[in-house]
This record gives C-alpha cells, structure tokens and sequence, in this order.
C-alpha cells in the first residue's frame, strides 16, 4: 500500500536550477530556502509538507540533544523475498535515497529542556513501512523511556506493514501493541503525533495508542487508504476523507496543531501529564524563545534541519 | 522482565540460521509451490465456519451482542459455551454462504463495532475467569467510510491491548483467511494454531501483487512470496501449533475437522491453566517482543 501515495516534493525540484517547485496543493511557485524558513508549510495555503525524519528532529529536539538509541539494527531478508526486484535491492536503495537505516529512527532528545524518546518515521523509506526493524526499535525506545521515565513521543509516517517481510511484520503491529501496554503499565506519558500519511498496520497499533494523539493539519489518517475503499467497495469518497480535520469531526485524534506549534504543544501537554500544572500557566521556553518574531529557539531550530539531512551520512553506494 | 536480547537467543539463532542456511540452497521451500492451493482452500465455500465449529462443539452456546456504543457487527459473532465442565468466551469472524447471509455478515469483513463487540466481551471474561477462545477467518478489516470515520485502525489497535492485557488463558486458532490486521486483532493469544489448510497473510495475495507487482493477477506468485501457509508459518515459528485436517480438508468433514480443533484446545487449555495469570501474562509478552528477524553487529537475529 506504501509505495503508491508518495509525494516527492525533492525529487520534483530537480527539474528546477533554483530548486523551486509548485506547491502539490495550491499550485504556487515555492523557492526551497523561503518553504525551510517556513518550516515547510506553504505560505500560500498553509498546506504542510512532509518532512524527513532529519529535518523533523531538527524541528523538534534540543540543539544538539539528539542521542540515537538502537542505530545498529538492519533489516535482514528471511523470506527471501523477490517481487519485481528482490527486497535487499529495494533496502538497499531506500538506505542511498535517504541516508536513513530504517524507516524509522528511535532515540533520546530534549526539547524545551524535557528529557523525552523520540521515535521519528521517515515516508521515504519504502513508505515508511513498518517491518522487523521498526517493531524492534520502537519496542527498544519504549524500554529505555520506562527505565528513564522519559515521556515517549511518536511522530509517525508510513503506509503500514512492509509486505517484503511477510507476517514478521503484521506481527509487529501485536508487538508495538504489546509495547504501549507496558509503557501505561508504569505509566509514563506517550503522545503520537499523526503526519501525512498514516496508514495501515501503524494506524491500527501504536500511533492510535498513545494518551493524547495530535496531528498535523491535512495529514491523511486511515486504516484503509482512499484507493483500496474506492476499488474494493466502490464507494464514493466524501471530501476531505480521511483527513486530520475529519478524524478530528469524528473523535479519532485529540487535537490539530499547526507545524510551527507542534513542539511547544508537546512539551506543554507532556509536561501535564506529568503534573507540572505550571506549565500551561507559564511555559518555560517562554523565556529562551524571546519576543515574537525574533527569531526564537523555534525557528532557529530548523536553521539546523540542514545539518540532520547531511548527505555525508549516505552509505557508500553498491 | 524485558531482557537483553541474545542472552537466551543465542541456541535459537544458530540452529533458526542453520536451518535457513539449508532451506535457502535447495531454492524452493517447504510449502511455497503450493501456496496457491492453499489459499483457495482456505477460502473454499464449505469450509467450516465458525458458527459451524460452535455447532458441533458447544451446544447450549449463547450468543452475546453488540458493542454498547453504536451496533451489533454481525461479521464477528462471540458468546458463552459450556466446555468440559467449565465457561469458555467463544469469539470469532463468521462468513456467509449464500448471497442473503454473505451480505449479512459482511463476507466476514468486521466494522470497528465487531472489534469492540470482541473487546467488551474479553473484558467480561477476563472479569469472570473465563477462557477466550478466538476462531479468526477473514479477508480483512472492512475498507469503509463509514468503518474509518468510527475509527477502524484504532478498534484494531485496541482489540490488540486488550488481548495483550488479558489474564485468563487465550487460545488463537485460525481456521480459514487469516487476513491482515482485521485477523491479527482476534490472535494476540497465549497459544497461537493454524489449520494445516488455513492461510495466515501481512495483505491477501490479490492486493500485495497489485501493489508489487503492479499487477492483480500475479497473486499467485504473490502468494508463494509471503509465505502465508501452516508450514511457511510453522517454519517461521510463528504459530504454535498446526492442525492437521481430515483427508481432502476440513470441508469434507465438519465434524472431524470440529474435533481436531476441539481435541487441540483441550490440550492448549490444560497447559494453560496450570500457570499463573502473570506468568502466562509474562509469557505471551516475551512470545510477540521477539518477533521479528534483523541483523545487528552482523548477525541475523530472530
């Protein structure tokens, strides 16, 4: 289901010298340094595009808070799977494309100060496709939060389960599932932050079993994709199917926060969570951000997005 | 209670990779050529269907329904059976067989009110002592409108956390389709079975050769890659057990078949009941935080 909903809004610069492009859902003309400044939000019909797992740590953790926490683990083939192309093939050029490992990436970060892991999905990767690797990590990330007492934050991305590996990843739904469990156990806060698109597999396990679910405005949030609904059951889709505001209309998500508030948002609702009533009243990045429009924390927090999507990461090709 | 991997995987790993070392060289595995037959049987029209299993093995059973918040699905049907002196919860997808009680049951496609249906009636059994029996034969999660906007990936999800949560024994026993995350919802279970004939799948082969192979009819060599059969699984160690069928298959002989699955249960259950609710509670969590295949350091892990 993944690989057919992607948006490559990088790959549609290229055909550009200044690296501009239209806007996917307005049309308009978008230079590339004025959409970064703007976190990636069009400016002319605020419609958010996606953003790398680089570039959403950038956005939301601490400067150079970032700590990777099972960087290690590789997807490996067991069922030696070949479609068109075999999957290590498909692994391998996902790695090249994204200078990612996985689909998704697990580690430990501040943000506003706050101790929190941060698991972060990457659409890029084969759709952000949740297989072994995925599973793994997160549980990974949910342990080292119960031992830390981190509140764990999920910003998720994907088309659900990688078919490549089988029922070694519609079982990872059951683990992730598995995984929550013990987190409310404890409990320790968990938010999952829904981005577009959150489909399948992710949508019906961990992303929809966090306390408090946000979601970025626009974001497409379903279990079953528009297409599948369309061909299977030959219904017609209403407008605005199965996006945040819908989900919202209809009780699935808790809240739509706009990019630019998404991380003073999380701090604020984690920091509840956690008791300190004081934070809503007087929330403490106030201070470090400085007046409005002055070039705060926020925004030169995505000044360092550069650095995250570093090409220099990429394994060496073949 | 989570432990460091390898410490007490280091026998698994060597002698799952030994064996896929052996597996790989002889090209085709056990199982996979044919694949295709097998998901035809598991969805043959006079297979055994849930309601068909009850009707041999519980009589007396009585159905509970609805979801006390919007419906009764009738694509999953759940109820009270008397069982060798005990209460058993029965839960399972239920298909029809002709157009009326297809239409009526959804083609055994439950709504997001057939997943909480399941959830409450767990829940009064877990209250109670009472055993979960689940019967899973499905070709998925119903893709509809109305099904996502009353929030169909979250009533999977939590099906999910309530079986994880459960203290009373679960028994999982696919029969037909185990259909993608609208079976797996029914199959967080202390025991996990297969009917030799059953078909257990991350998406149905139709949909996975559309999207990878850009091509429905190629569901047939979709259906040899995913490894969805009993023996795929087995080898894959991701069931517990698989069942043999009666000659032919369970659709020559509803109550052969009824007594396979009942003869497995028994033995499942007494195993079960003689541990504690934390110890199989611990053990069914250690079960699903190992699934998975990686490499880290080099190594392939399971």
């Amino acid at each position: 289901m993944a690989q057919r909903i992607s948006v490559d809004i990088s790959r549609r610069g290229d055909n550009e010298p200044d690296g501009s492009f239209n806007c996917p859902a307005c049309g308009q003309r978008l230079n590339p340094g004025e959409l970064a400044e703007n976190l990636k939000v069009c400016p002319h019909c605020e419609r958010h595009l996606s953003l790398t797992a680089g570039e959403r740590i950038g956005l939301l953790a601490d400067e150079g808070s970032w700590s990777e926490l099972s960087a290690s683990l590789r997807s490996a083939d067991p069922l030696e799977f070949f479609d068109l192309r075999p999957y290590f093939e498909r692994i391998e050029e996902a790695e090249y494309d994204t200078g990612l490992t996985e689909a998704m990436l697990a580690g430990t970060a501040r943000m506003h100060k706050m101790e929190v892991v941060l698991v972060v999905m990457d659409f890029r990767f084969m759709g952000g496709s949740m297989g072994s690797v995925v599973g793994e990590r997160f549980w990974r990330a949910v342990e080292h939060a119960i031992e830390t007492r981190f509140p764990l934050v999920a910003v998720c991305a994907s088309g659900g389960a990688r078919m490549q590996e089988g029922m070694l990843s519609l079982l990872q739904m059951a683990k992730t599932a598995c995984a929550t469990e013990l987190l409310s156990e404890v409990p320790v806060p968990f938010v999952s932050v829904l981005t577009h698109p959150t489909t399948g597999g992710v949508m019906a396990s961990f992303a929809t079993l966090a306390d408090v679910i946000m979601a970025e405005p626009g974001a497409l949030l379903c279990f079953s994709g528009p297409r599948v609904i369309e061909q299977t059951v030959k219904e017609k889709l209403p407008e605005g199917f199965g996006r945040a505001e819908s989900n919202l209309e209809h009780g699935q998500v808790d809240m739509i926060v706009p990019r630019h508030e998404l991380k003073d948002r999380l701090v604020q609702v984690l920091g509840m969570l956690e008791g300190g009533v004081a934070c809503a009243l007087q929330p403490l990045w106030e201070e470090e951000a400085g007046p409005p429009g002055g070039g705060g924390a926020l925004a030169k927090a995505f000044g360092r997005i550069k650095s995250f999507a570093n090409p220099s990461r990429r394994p060496p090709q073949g | 209670m989570p432990t460091l991997p390898g410490v007490h995987l280091k026998d698994e790993i060597t002698k799952i990779s030994q064996r896929l070392r052996e597996l790989g060289g002889a090209g085709e595995r056990r199982g996979r050529s044919d694949a295709w037959e097998k998901v035809k049987l598991a969805r043959h029209a006079e297979r055994p269907y849930t309601l068909d299993y009850i009707e041999q093995m519980f009589p007396g059973f009585i159905e509970l329904r609805g979801d006390r918040c919007f419906a009764d699905d009738p694509a999953i049907v759940a109820g009270l059976a008397a069982y060798q002196g005990r209460t058993l919860m029965v839960i399972g997808h239920q298909k029809g067989r002709d157009l009326s009680s297809r239409t009526y049951r959804n083609f055994g496609m439950p709504r997001p009110e057939g997943y909480r249906k399941a959830q409450r009636l767990m829940r009064l059994a877990d209250k109670f002592g009472i055993p979960v029996l689940t019967l899973i034969d499905t070709p998925g999660a119903y893709p509809g409108v109305a099904a996502e906007e009353r929030g169909q990936g979250g009533a999977i999800a939590r099906s999910l956390v309530t079986m994880a949560r459960l203290g009373v024994p679960t028994v999982a026993i696919i029969i037909g389709e185990g259909g993608s995350g609208g079976a797996l919802a029914l199959a967080l279970a202390d025991r996990v079975m297969m009917l030799e004939n059953s078909i257990y799948s991350v998406s149905s082969p139709e949909a996975c050769a559309s999207i990878l192979w850009k091509d429905a009819a190629e569901a047939e060599l979709a259906a040899r890659a995913l490894m969805l059969t009993s023996d795929d699984l087995d080898e894959l160690q991701l069931v517990d057990a698989v069942l043999p069928e009666p000659r032919g298959g369970a659709h020559r002989d509803h109550a052969a078949a009824a007594r396979i699955v009942k003869e497995a249960l028994e033995d499942s259950l007494r195993e079960l009941e003689l541990m504690h609710p934390q110890e199989r509670r611990r053990e069914r969590f250690e079960k699903f935080r190992r699934v998975g295949v990686w490499r880290e350091d080099g190594l392939t892990l399971f």
